[in-house]
Parts: structure tokens; sequence; C-alpha cells
């Protein structure tokens, strides 16, 4: 049997130590991804440090309007949230359009952001992966690739990231803060997620055995009018082909703010910088919108097998877009600029 | 009510009697079973998909706690190279026997220890090493090794000039359609545990059918039948891949054997997927010609499937062309196509599935091409006989399935000009399909005991893997006794309680209600003393097949809506009904439960289930289900399923099977209102949202704008 060691904290700094004292030492959260690695053989640690003790567990607003999403806050806590659903609904959309109940009241916001690729060449030791055994190949760039990256890969890693809730994430800006026994840092999502470059094992930026303390979502009234939209291959229980998380204000028929990111398409959450820049200041019309989508996909290098995601991430953008643009439009006859009166908004009752 | 004052149990809607066992976890299914001086094999599979085995350094495993030994070709012992299952001799079934690896997945050693953990941790140790061969997994039809299919199911149908037929056709379909290997997914991995005494191999293993396994079981190891003893009390579910003597049992016989104490070897998932047969991809070319009047002139189907060549196996894709229309020429063809990849296995509604997927899509592309209406031209086509042996059908309600499903769904007012209906973005769509699936009953044995305190022990070698069996034959029972179910002490599920087929061809439960039947007949012939116990056997094998000269068959109607997101692909099917003939029902509730499992079978296929192979390697990527996906409950619509008033005359209860049934014909219902949605034919299964994707955006976007 493969042992290992497991203790629980109540302090952040006995984590952060344990870690740096035990080598091959883990934090461990909800334990919905790491565990199954373990028992397919990619990850072996020597201990699990349980930091589900510690105090991260709280959602609270920022100084500035923003959120405080604790490391340790479920992702059905987070999703439930009332702040979260007025205020950022793509974020709690993506969230529960993840894995299932259950895991979702497992699952955690830091668990979440540093979950690894599904990759099946990843989580079957017998085969060669750069990611699991940097090094050995990419088994996926001439094998089965259907589900596979379209933007951002290289020859040693053409994975993608699984994370639902790091898409609306990475449209509205949010910073990981963590911490390390020198002291606390932050890092913006979009420099969170490393280029895969020629050392697809090396995933984030986050320093050796620091432990992400939350997540910061800043404040934006964009935010309030936003959506997620994940297609995958069947309605439920299973990982992004391809998704969307978009917010888009405009206002006298102008787009005055809009945030778009996908997922299911690369290494990383995609943020859609080139359609955001394509449509922001300009009147929203259905040309500028498609404009906009091809734009973004333009740059897209679908593999031999996954042409098809080009289409739908373009088909994808087109639509949410549209859809938000068509509820404004509905919205800006009453509350118009009220961050509050978004689309999608669901009731927090 | 009978002249005992009575009720029927048969016809009745009663639930499980092992329901509340199930449902509360003390139905103890194999792992379940403790044993005394219990040791654990962990199964090893072998990762590449043609070569030979190098080496097996077991040094670290079996330094490691608790390991007792590591069995492989080098000190496993000899089983036999001829032993056969029902296609035949099977190659396959004596393992660890040479270095040769034939296939990805197959079982190349057995770590055996203490504990299961202890088990799976030293055969991650193991290191072995292969001599690789080039390999060849890549299956066509047009392969060069393709070959006519084994004719064990009787030859392929003939009749009629097919050439000329076509020649004068008003239309003619020429298509191929495609499916892909498919995997049982039954909820219960495959596990056995076995051990020795006295000569006596005793087993209890997950399986379909404990009589036909013992058979296997004793040519392997060179014993007579009646020393094996296997039982199979709870299996959770089969459909099929549990009709074969699988690795697991195979290879706890052998280690019990050479540790000399029971060996419990438990597949995971990812084992069933590598190493326990699966359904093999098809490609099917269908030809049909059809006159201006819609009628059938010329129907030619030729189906491939893959196999591997240590064993023979048929994937029975003709059926429906030679049974559900009349037409003057019919020409079948079934070619095997031999690859380095695992034996299939057959899979719930063997042939008929992915058969009737190709031929029924065809038969909606003839309605196309004609402008008639799908529905109208099956009734247009329906055959008074067979339309290749010319002998009568034993009953035959396919019409009243096709127009009271049409009724019920509302068939009347469907356009049946393609992409007309938008409901938003999603564009909507109908489909009908038919189906028919070959009936009939094998030998089976079946003995009633008359018991002094009024009660009947009934034994029959049936096997109850989900489906209801059990239930079924208690009401079976104690109607042909005469008596109450509560009188009835029901034993199944074990080899020891005489011939009998399992559960499999969708013959399990007929064959033995027939045994049953029977033996309760002859039990109340000799019933004069009721204080005297009284035993009777009967076994069927001369009782059956006693109308030969009629074909036998079940029959559906299969209806499908669904709705076609055009810019993502994404499909769902919002309602789906099945009418079916099958015989006199013994069970509604259960009957109608286990076609409504088929039916969602049949979706899963139509819409999400393929397993892929690695391009390069050869080996299975989906081994898991987060690759390999099957229908989840979001996409499970509202399923119906009902019956037609129907009687086997060929049964003396008037019984069919109905367990494949409800599977076949789904997925090309699904896949006709698809096109009906869309105005695209998909030939291929599944019907992923990457082939249904449209690159054009739809047009009523600009539409949503301009209201902005």
């Amino acid at each position: 049997m493969r042992e290992f060691a497991y203790q629980r904290t109540t302090q952040i700094r006995d984590a952060l130590s344990s870690v740096a004292r035990h080598d091959g030492a883990r934090f461990l959260a909800g334990g919905t991804n790491l565990v199954d690695l373990m028992k397919a053989g990619v990850e072996s640690p020597a201990r699990l440090v349980d930091i589900r003790s510690l105090a991260l567990g709280g959602i609270s607003e920022s100084p500035d309007g923003g959120l405080v999403l604790g490391a340790t806050a479920t992702n059905s806590a987070v999703a439930a949230d009332p702040l979260v659903r007025r205020r950022y609904p793509a974020l709690s959309q993506a969230i529960l359009a993840g894995a299932s109940g259950q895991l979702r009241n497992m699952a955690t916001v830091g668990g979440n952001l540093l979950q690894r690729t599904r990759c099946a060449y990843f989580a079957d030791p017998s085969e060669p992966c750069n990611k699991r055994a940097p090094g050995s190949g990419c088994s996926a760039l001439g094998g089965a690739h259907h589900n596979h990256a379209i933007l951002g890969w290289t020859e040693h890693c053409v994975a993608t990231h699984p994370s639902d809730m790091a898409v609306p994430l990475t449209a509205f800006d949010a910073v990981v803060r963590y911490e390390t026994l020198d002291g606390p840092g932050e890092v913006p999502l979009s420099e969170f997620y490393l280029p895969v470059g020629d050392r697809p094992d090396r995933e984030t930026a986050l320093p050796d055995r620091a432990l992400i303390t939350a997540v910061v979502v800043p404040a934006a009234e964009v935010a309030g009018k936003s959506r997620y939209r994940k297609v995958r291959e069947r309605a439920s229980y299973a990982f992004a082909t391809v998704s969307v998380a978009a917010a888009l204000d405009v206002q006298d028929g102008v787009v005055r703010d809009v945030r778009l990111a996908l997922g299911g398409v690369a290494s990383r959450p995609w943020r859609a910088r080139l359609a955001e820049s394509a449509l922001r200041g300009g009147p929203v019309t259905a040309e500028r919108i498609s404009a906009a989508a091809d734009l973004e996909v333009a740059a897209a290098e679908p593999l031999r097998d996954n042409g098809y995601k080009v289409t739908l991430a373009r088909n994808l953008i087109e639509a949410v877009l549209t859809d938000l643009a068509a509820s404004s439009g509905a919205a800006s006859g009453g509350a118009a600029g009220n961050g509050a009166a978004g689309a999608g908004e669901e009731s927090d009752g | 009510m009978n002249a005992n004052g009575i009720t029927a149990a048969v016809g009745e809607p009663r639930p499980r009697v092992e329901g509340r066992l199930k449902v509360t976890g003390s139905a103890a299914y194999v792992a379940d079973v403790p044993m005394p001086d219990l040791a654990h094999g962990w199964m090893v599979t072998a990762t590449v998909s043609r070569g030979r085995i190098r080496d097996i350094d077991a040094t670290d495993a079996l330094a490691m706690p608790g390991v007792l030994g590591v069995l492989d070709h080098r000190n496993a012992r000899r089983l036999n190279p001829d032993a056969a299952h029902h296609f035949g001799p099977d190659r396959g079934l004596p393992m660890l026997q040479d270095d040769a690896v034939p296939y990805a997945g197959r079982p190349i050693a057995l770590v055996v220890a203490r504990t299961p953990e202890q088990a799976r941790a030293a055969a991650s140790a193991l290191r072995v090493t292969y001599d690789a061969e080039p390999h060849d997994t890549e299956f066509s039809m047009n392969h060069p090794a393709a070959r006519p299919a084994s004719t064990l199911f009787g030859p392929e149908a003939d009749t009629g000039d097919l050439e000329a037929e076509l020649a004068v056709s008003t239309v003619v379909v020429d298509e191929v359609y495609r499916t892909p290997e498919e995997n049982h997914s039954a909820m219960e991995p495959h596990v056995a545990t076995a051990w020795w005494e006295d000569g006596h191999l005793y087993a209890l293993d997950s399986n379909q059918g404990p009589f036909s396994i013992s058979q296997v079981m004793a040519m392997l190891f060179f014993i007579d039948r009646d020393r094996v003893h296997i039982r199979a009390e709870h299996v959770g579910g089969g459909f099929g891949a549990k009709t074969i003597c699988g690795a697991q049992i195979i290879l706890a016989a052998m280690a019990a054997e050479h540790f000399r104490r029971p060996v419990r070897v438990a597949l995971t998932r990812r084992q069933v997927f590598l190493a326990i047969g699966s359904r093999p991809p098809t490609e099917q070319r269908v030809r049909i010609g059809a006159g201006a009047d819609g009628r059938l002139r010329a129907v030619h189907h030729h189906a491939a499937f893959a196999l591997s060549p240590l064993a023979e196996y048929i994937e029975w894709c003709t059926e429906q062309a030679r049974t559900l229309y009349a037409a003057p020429a019919i020409r079948t063809e079934l070619s095997a196509v031999p690859l380095d990849r695992l034996p299939p296995c057959t899979m719930r509604g063997p042939g008929a599935t992915p058969g009737s997927f190709a031929f029924e899509s065809a038969v909606d592309e003839v309605a196309e091409r004609l402008r008639i209406d799908p529905l109208r031209l099956r009734l247009l086509n329906q055959p008074a006989a067979s339309p290749v042996s010319g002998r009568p059908w034993s009953t035959r309600r396919l019409i009243t399935c096709l127009e009271e499903g049409a009724r019920r769904f509302g068939w009347a007012q469907r356009d049946p000009r393609p992409r007309l209906r938008r409901e938003g973005n999603l564009l909507v769509g109908t489909g009908v399909a038919a189906a028919a699936f070959v009936a009939g009953v094998f030998p089976a044995s079946a003995t009633i005991a008359a018991e002094t305190d009024g009660t009947f022990s009934v034994r029959v070698g049936a096997s109850d893997i989900g489906t209801g069996a059990r239930t079924a034959l208690i009401a079976v029972a104690a109607d042909a006794l005469g008596v109450s179910t509560e009188r009835i002490r029901l034993h199944i599920g074990d080899s020891d309680l005489g011939p009998n087929p399992g559960a499999g061809g969708s013959r399990g439960t007929t064959s033995c209600a027939f045994a049953v039947t029977e033996a309760a007949k002859a039990l109340r012939e000799k019933l004069d003393d009721p204080a005297r116990p009284v035993t009777v056997t009967v076994d069927t094998t001369p009782l059956i097949n006693w109308r030969p000269a009629e074909e036998r068959n079940t029959y559906s109607a299969v209806f499908a809506e669904v709705t076609v997101d055009p810019a993502t692909g994404e499909v769902r099917v919002r309602r789906l009904l099945g009418m079916f003939a099958v015989g006199r029902v013994i069970n509604p509730l259960l009957a109608r439960s286990q076609l409504i499992g088929g039916m969602i079978g049949g979706l899963s296929m139509a819409l999400h289930e393929e397993s892929v192979r690695d391009p390069i390697t050869g080996r299975l990527v989906t081994a898991d289900f987060a690759g390999y996906h099957i229908s989840a409950h979001a996409d499970v619509p509202n399923v119906e399923a009902d019956f037609v008033a129907d009687y086997e005359p060929q049964d003396p209860s008037g019984f069919n099977g109905l367990g494949e049934i409800g599977n076949a014909g789904v997925a090309a219902a699904i896949a006709n209102a698809v096109w009906h949605a869309t105005g695209t034919r998909h030939r291929t299964l599944p019907i992923s949202l990457g082939r249904v994707v449209e690159t054009a955006a739809p047009r009523d976007r600009q539409e949503a704008i301009s209201a902005v």
C-alpha cells in the first residue's frame, strides 16, 4: 500500500511550515481532484496537510465593492452567495455548470484554480506525458485530442485547463492572494497560469510551497450583466468543450465595457482581449459582434481532430454576446446603467 | 382468478421481490460475500497492442508487504487451448500461457496478496518490458483482412435479382453508416471469488449464466463439468459483458489453485474497459431501391465489424434488412475484420442495435428522396410473410406498434419537410424507426419440489442481472402450480441447478419460464398426496421449437423528438416513445422498466457513447466514465414505453423475451429526428456536437440585435 501522512492544521503558519519541512508534502482542501490523482498513481504525496480547518472559508465584501473569496470557501457556498449572484452572475453560473452537487460541496476556491487537466494521457501513468513526466513526450499531440486545445498550445502539451470557475474570474480580473513563510503575495489571475512553453509541468506562477488564501474579485459594474454558457458533450457532468464567460455594458447602443473569456480552449482560461477591444466603445451591432468573434478565433490553431472547436468558440462568443446585448437593450428601458440590473441574474430571494 | 381462488400473478405489475434488499444495501453481491483465508489478486494488463513480453521483473513486488506471489506465463498452470464458448473455440480464454500480447489490455499477470490494497500496490511495482511489434487496430470495412463472418446464426439472405431491381428503381439510396466501439458499462464491475476443494472448483462470479460459465471453466481446467460449481445470486448488470467467461474468474481459479486458498479478483472500472470485451465498431453499406409508389424493390445491407483473430464473433447487423420490409430482392452480407484489438463481446441488442441504426436511417433516406412520409413508407412495405424465407410470422404486431405509437406521439400533424420548426435558436424535429429482434427459447431445466409445509421449491439456473427475472419466474411458477406467490421458494443463479442458457439473447426468462411451466405441469400430475414430498425435473430440450415453420420475432416502433442548437451542435432528446410487441407480458412494471432502460441505452448510443482508441498506439483512451460518456440524467427526457396486445403462439404461455428490443431502433429514430430538425443526415454515431455544429451563424441573430 502506498502510505502517506495526514495532518490537520488550524493555523496558516503551521500549515506553511509543515509543507516546508516535509519533502513531498501537499496541501489538501476538498480533495476532489488530488485524491483521484493519488488513486490513479499520478500524484503520490508523502504527506497531506489538511487546510480545511484554517479560517479561510469566508466570502466578504472588499472596501472597493468587490469580493474576497476565501481559499477554502466551497464551490457551493460561492455559487449560492447573494453578492456573487447579484454582482457576478457568470461566476455563480459557471460554478453551477461544473461537477455535481456532491463535488461542489467539497471543492474549494483555491483547489478549483489548482486542479489539473483532465487529459486522459495525463491521468494514465502508463502513457508518456510531459506534464506528468517531463521529457516523456505528448501523447495527445498525435493521439486522441478531440477535446484538446486550439489556442496557446505548444508541441510539448496540448491539454486544456478544466475549470469553469476560473473563466469568469479571468474575465473579471480576479487576483490570487497567497501566503508564504516569507510573507504574503498576490498575482493577477491573468498571469497566474504560465504559458505552456517547453515545461508544461510548471503550471502556475505560485511560489513553491505557497498557500492560496483568497481570490479577490474587483468591483466592476459590467460584471453585474454577465453570463456563462458552457457547451459540453452531454447535458451535465462533463468538462467544457468550449465555454464562454461574458459581460456587456451597453449605454445608448454603445459598448461601455465588455469582458470575455473562454474555457476549454487552452491551457488556461483564455481572456478574449482582441474581441473585447474590437467591441469596446463602439455601437453594438450583429456585424460587430460577429466580427469580434471572428477576430478572436483567427489566431486559433486547431489540432488534427478538433477544428470544430474553432467554429464552436466563434459561435458561442457570438451567441452569448448577442443574448447579453438583447437583454441589456430590454433593461436599458428601465434602470439603465444600474450595475445590479444585469441579465441572467437570479433572484436571491 | 383460477379454480383455487388464486389471482393470476402473470400480468400483474409486481415490484422486485429483492428490491428492499437492494435499496437497503443488504443484497450480497459477489464482492460482499465474506470468505475465510481470502487472498486478493490484482490483474495486470498489457500496455502494447501487439508484441511479446520480454520480461516481468517481480523482484520489488515480491518484497512488498502481504504479497503471496505473482502468476504469469512462466509459472501459471496450463489451460486447455481448445476451450470454447458459444461462438466456438476462443484462444483468448487460456490466459498467462505464453509471452504473446495479442491486444492492449490483455491480462498478463496476477499479483496476489493478503489485501486488495497490497496486491494493487505490488502490481504497480511490477516492471514489465515488451518487444513491441507493429500492430493494426484501424477498422474499416474495406480493410484487406476483411472476410465473410461466421454463419453460425444461419446463412445471409440472397433473394431475387438485386441489381436488376436496383436498375429499375426510381430512387436508390446508397450510403455508408458507422457506429463506434462501445462499452457495456454495467454498474457492478466484474468480480469473482474462487476456491478448490477435493478436486472441485467453486466460484462466486458476477456473470449472466453460471451454467454456461461452468461448462467453459470445466473445459479450460480439464475437469468434469459437475466438478465446477458457480454461483451468481445478485448481479449488478451485464448488458452482455457477463455472458462470457471473464478474466476475473479464470485468474481467480488459477490463483486459488496455485496458492491453495480462496482468491478474489475484483476488476476496477478501468480494467473492465481494458480487458472485458466491448461492442465492436461497425461500418455498414446500405443500398435500397424503391419505386415512385413507395414500394421497396431492392434491399442490400452489407455490414462489417471488427474482431480479434483469437475468437469468432458475430455482430449480426443484417437482421433488420431481412425482416422489416417486403422487397422482391434482398441481399445481406456480413464481414468480419480481424485486428489487434480487444475481442468483442455481445452487447445489449447485438447486431440489431447498430444494424437498425444503419438500416432504418437508410429507409428514412428513401422516404426523404421520395418525398413520402417515413411512417407511411414503413406501413406501405409490411410483408405478409418473411420476405426472405417465405415462412409465416408466428405473431407480428409491428403495424399496431407503428400506428398506435403514431397516434400517441401526434405524428399526423407532422410536416415531413426538414428544418422548418424553430423555437428561438433551436431547431426541432421528429423521427421514427421500426425494429425487430429475433425471439425464441434455449433448452433449460427446472426442478420443482412440493414440500410438506405446502411450499414449492423451484430450482432453475436462471440469472437475475437486475432485470427482475427472479420476480417474473416466481409469478410464472405460482400460476403454473395454481398457488399464490407466497408459496414459491425460488432458487436461481447456481450452475448446480441444471442446464440453463443464462440471461442472454433476450431468452433467459422465456427459456426458464418454459422449463418451470413444464415442470409444474409434470408435478401437478404426480401431486396426489399433499403430505408426501414430490420432486420433478423437466429439461425442455425435446419440447421447444414445436412450430419451426414460423419465424418468431419481437417488434417495436420508436418515436423521437429532438432539439438542435445549430450554433453549438447540442442535440437534446425531448420526447421518446416506444411501442412494443413482445408477446404476453409477465410483469408490466418490470418489463416497462427494462424497456425504458434499453431506450435510454439507445439514446446514449445515439448521442454520447464512443470508445476512442489512440490512433498511434491502439490503446483505449476512454477507459473511465470521465472519458466514456453515457447519458447523464439531464440528457434523459420523458421516456415512455408501452405494449400492444400480443401473444406468442410458439410459447406455452404466450411469452417472448424483451431484454434487448428496447435498445434497437432508438438511435435511428433520434438520427432521423436530427435530420428532420436540421436537414443534415448524420450517418456516424455518436451524433456528437462536433459533428452537428454549423459554421453559418443562425439567421435570426440579426433580428435579435436589431431589436436592441
